[in-house]
């Protein structure tokens, strides 16, 4: 099976240790993973904030990258659900624009063969327990994309369960949005930080050290407010606690 | 062009080009010949016999501070006059076709709804008693239709107390589909859940407002 | 009399006074958290939801594409039952209809049902330049009306007040209006429960006229359905002379069995319960099909478009025109929980709101250009729609109207909007984003270009990225991207392209 790893634009820039612990989860369970370097962005940023048309060159792009693997594995529920949820909407549009079925077509290969990263391990992979070990208390923060367009569910926290030394608890109010919203956390700013900061107090009340999501947008998002209120906590992306094992600890 | 034109004609526009919509000026095609609606939702929730499905009216009832009684036909006369004697009723409005043998027993005045009767004089009148259409298990509900044993709708409105009797079991359904097959979609209906209630203040549900502030049901049962 | 909502100001301008409000934040909190959890709880109740909302959608979306066949039935429906129908192409129409009505019966006051569409309109206000005095009935509406003050929430308009603002405002007002409230006020919801009743009962028994909206009306029948809680409907569709009923065109269902689905819908997705307390039917006149003699002796239907026809020409927009005002997108929403419902600037605030009004009146005015925006897309809205609105997807859809244009349709004309303005700088930045996200070696470019200058990178952000950084840190660009990190470790594959 070819495998490749659609990181994601945010991923690539800011979060690269997102990306080396999923290559790494990955190959230690046996999947030989190739990151397509073509890649750039499924176009999300562009399609929410009411630029669709601008959005459809990149996700024609997406495609093409793409075309050529069995599957396509990414670290974020926002982007997953861009390509699977809203990539047959784009092509449908087009079409009710007298477009023709040409975006549909192009882009329908990639749609089904795109995973959320829990999705791949539990539905195709056939594993929640991944070896890891990772010694600490954790919540776990359902963000919106991947909860409802997606319907993750339990996937996340059924790999977190099977982790050596973790401590799960649970979230107050988990899956109330944090507040990031993509350009809403800009466009909104008090209604999207009064938001996160709501969050991150659900969060410290658990009494966890690390607050686990599967989307590094909305981390940066809570795991700023984080910094600005001076909390004890930190964010961390669920494919690096995956990745972490005895021999090599996440640090 | 008259107003109804002009939003007859808008709404033609607006669906032009719609599949199944509207064609043309002369108006939509018949609807009902494409896609129908998936009617795969139940008809009833959960399988009851006829005991269990009275015993669920009672308790949806009670859930929602209709305070329940249950009698035979011998016993309802007597009841009837307790439970008006127990709240002091002075006046009682009296359906034109409610069963007289009901109130034989009872004390206080009859009132009869009549046209010339104004809301004032009937806001001084203590309780009213009435038959129902038909009463719904699963919602705890009573439905009036203004049939001679029930009378107008303002009679079982402005007195503050009310009292309904539900024939047991023939007049009870499981659920509000099966309610709204028995009914006349012509009469004036009055779904009733409980005694008047407001949720108006912080989102949480206080009984006694502009309706009734009790609301008793009586099921009645072999008659 | 309710203010109207002319001249907001931006949702997110209107929403940073709002957030910074902890009296209304802890009542907004305490209101929508209480109710959230009692609809989970009801309609977990229903095993067949999820088949109960499609068949909603389903007959909705029926009606609607056969709008106008089933209009011209409800009207033949009802005129048959004795009543008369009116047809108002916009709300200074609906408002002419309803104050002649009046008029026309020499009285000068009116007894109200909560209604969405009048207040729409503006209706109050109309009438009282016209010397009529309205009241309003509807414990809420009272409540609103009394304190000089505007709706926030579709179910519970003064949902922003606490027990203890109200009975100040009812031991302030109620005097004003008619019955003072009592002197020993408390504020026990039940007292002020009770105060109301005392205060509206004479009104009620001496009104002549009644006015009204309604949830549903039935084609093949011509029947009107009201679904309240307190009473107060009751009380003015059955006592007054004359009921006038303002209703939006989208109200209509085809037949009497479809209320099968919406009445099981409706009560636990609005209140929670498992059915409201009261749900008046009724058909036409007192002498009409029946000659019982119960009710109004006259009935006027004024049959509402005020920019319905306009939604319904637009293919992604026109699901908003199956709402069913049951307010769970408000309950559930976190931005509405936080900004409050006057920020929405209209009488719909909260998800259903932000793609209603901009519907309705345009994306013209500055509020409704920036409604839109007012989501994080978090879609729990969509989750507990009874109906099965999209609201995401009609708000990215209305995103697309303000930035990029395109047709639309106004007062019945199809007319194509400009891109709005203020959205140049942003179009620029999406435009360059475009370019760099299909040339990766664009791309590569610009994040080594990051990444060698991060020593350098502020804290905070200048301009617009104040947005960001007033309440977050800003992320820390790391030392190569991971492209570099793969390229440098695993060699070439794919390319740039």
């Amino acid at each position: 099976m070819r495998v490749a790893l659609f990181l994601t634009c945010v991923n690539d820039t800011l979060y690269p240790d997102t990306g080396r612990a999923v290559v790494k989860l990955l190959e230690r369970l046996g999947v030989d993973v190739d990151f397509p370097s073509g890649q750039t962005c499924c176009g999300q940023a562009h399609y929410n904030t009411g630029y669709r048309h601008g959005a459809e060159p990149l996700a024609r792009h997406f495609a093409e990258v793409f075309a050529g693997y069995d599957a396509i594995v990414t670290p974020s529920g926002s982007c997953g659900a861009m390509v699977r949820e809203l990539y047959p909407r784009m092509g449908a549009r087009a079409r009710a624009e007298g477009r023709g079925e040409s975006l549909t077509r192009a882009l329908a290969p990639v749609v089904p063969k795109t995973y959320e990263l829990t999705e791949f391990l539990v539905d195709v992979l056939g594993v929640t327990d991944v070896g890891a070990y990772y010694p600490h208390k954790v919540t776990y923060h359902p963000t919106c994309h991947g909860l409802r367009s997606l319907g993750l569910g339990e996937r996340p926290t059924r790999l977190l369960a099977q982790v050596r030394g973790l401590e799960l608890v649970e979230l107050p109010g988990a899956e109330e949005c944090c507040g990031f919203g993509g350009t809403f956390s800009v466009k909104n700013p008090d209604v999207s930080a009064a938001m996160g900061l709501d969050k991150v107090r659900a969060a410290e009340s658990t009494g966890a050290g690390v607050l686990c999501a599967a989307d590094n947008s909305c981390l940066m998002h809570i795991g700023g407010t984080m910094t600005r209120l001076r909390s004890g906590m930190r964010p961390v992306h669920i494919a690096e606690i995956l990745a972490s094992t005895e021999e090599e600890q996440l640090t | 062009m008259s107003s109804r034109d002009v939003i007859l004609n808008r709404i033609r526009r607006a669906l032009n080009g719609s599949p199944g919509a509207s064609d043309g000026p002369g108006g939509s095609g018949a609807p009902g010949a494409e896609e129908p609606v998936d009617r795969s939702y139940l008809t009833e929730h959960g399988a009851r016999s006829t005991e269990e499905t009275v015993e669920l009216l009672a308790e949806n009832l009670a859930d929602y501070r209709a305070i329940v009684h249950r009698s035979d036909a011998d016993g309802l006369a007597e009841l009837l006059a307790r439970l008006l004697a127990v709240r002091g009723a002075r006046s009682v409005v009296v359906p034109p076709g409610l069963d007289a043998s009901w109130l034989k027993a009872a004390d206080p005045v009859r009132v009869h709804d009549r046209a010339e009767l104004t809301p004032q004089q009937l806001d001084e009148v203590d309780s009213v008693v009435t038959g129902c259409a038909v009463a719904v298990a699963e919602t705890g509900t009573i439905v009036l239709d203004g049939s001679p044993d029930q009378g107008r709708r303002r009679s079982t409105l402005v007195p503050d107390h009310h009292i309904c009797v539900v024939r047991v079991p023939d007049q009870v359904v499981s659920s509000v589909p099966q309610a709204l097959q028995r009914l006349d979609p012509v009469r004036p209906l009055t779904w009733i859940s409980g005694p008047s209630a407001t949720s108006d203040i912080e989102l949480d549900r206080v009984e006694g407002v502009h309706g009734p502030r009790t609301l008793e049901v009586v099921l009645l049962s072999g008659a | 009399m309710t203010h109207t909502f002319v001249g907001m100001p931006a949702f997110p301008k209107a929403a940073h006074d709002a957030v910074r409000d902890t009296t209304l934040r802890g009542n907004l909190r305490h209101a929508t958290h209480t109710i959230r959890a009692k609809r989970a709880k009801a309609v977990a109740e229903l095993e067949d939801w999820e088949r109960l909302r499609e068949a909603g959608k389903q007959i909705k979306d029926h009606t609607l594409r056969h709008l106008d066949r089933y209009l011209v039935q409800l009207e033949e429906s009802v005129t048959r039952a004795g009543g008369t129908v009116h047809w108002a192409a916009d709300a200074d129409e609906a408002n002419r209809i309803v104050a002649g009505l009046v008029r026309a019966t020499g009285e000068r006051e009116v007894v109200k049902v909560k209604s969405m569409a009048t207040q729409e309109i503006g209706l109050n206000e109309a009438l009282a330049e016209e010397g009529i005095t309205a009241y309003e009935t509807d414990l809420a509406e009272l409540i609103v009306q009394l304190g000089d003050d505007r709706p926030s929430h579709i179910l519970v308009p003064a949902i922003h007040r606490n027990r203890g603002e109200i009975r100040d405002i009812f031991a302030r007002t109620m005097s004003e209006w008619g019955r003072p409230a009592p002197d020993d006020l408390t504020d026990t919801p039940a007292e002020l429960a009770e105060a109301a009743r005392l205060h509206l009962r004479e009104k009620f028994l001496r009104a002549k006229v009644g006015i009204s909206g309604a949830n549903f009306m039935v084609a093949e029948t011509g029947t009107l359905v009201v679904v309240e809680s307190e009473g107060n409907g009751r009380m003015c569709l059955t006592l007054p002379e004359t009921l006038i009923s303002v209703v939006g065109i989208e109200k209509l269902v085809p037949t009497w069995r479809d209320l099968e689905v919406f009445l099981q819908t409706l009560p636990r997705s609005s209140t929670a319960e498992r059915m409201n307390p009261y749900t008046s039917m009724w058909t036409g006149t007192r002498d009409g099909l029946t000659g019982e003699g119960d009710g109004p002796r006259n009935f006027h239907l004024v049959l509402l478009d005020n920019g319905r026809t306009d939604t319904l020409a637009d293919e992604v927009g026109r699901q908003a025109l199956r709402c069913i005002r049951c307010s769970a997108c408000l309950n559930v929403c976190p931005v509405y929980e936080r900004a409050g419902g006057h920020a929405y600037g209209s009488v719909y605030p909260g998800p259903i709101g932000a793609i209603l009004s901009p519907q309705l009146r345009g994306t013209a005015s500055e509020i409704d250009a920036s409604l839109p925006y007012a989501s994080s897309l978090c879609g729990a809205c969509y989750e507990v729609c009874p109906v099965a609105i999209d609201i995401p997807e009609v708000l990215v859809h209305l995103r697309e109207r303000v930035v990029q244009g395109g047709p639309v349709t106004r007062r019945g004309a199809k007319v194509t909007l400009q891109p709005a303005k203020g959205h140049a700088a942003e179009r620029a930045a999406m435009r360059a984003a475009a370019f760099a996200f299909t040339h990766p070696g664009a791309l590569a470019a610009g994040q080594r270009l990051a990444a060698r200058t991060r020593r350098f990178h502020p804290r905070r952000l200048p301009g617009p990225g104040r947005a960001w950084s007033d309440s977050r840190a800003v992320p820390k660009v790391p030392a190569e991207p991971f492209r570099d990190w793969w390229r440098r470790t695993r060699g070439e594959t794919g390319g740039d392209r």
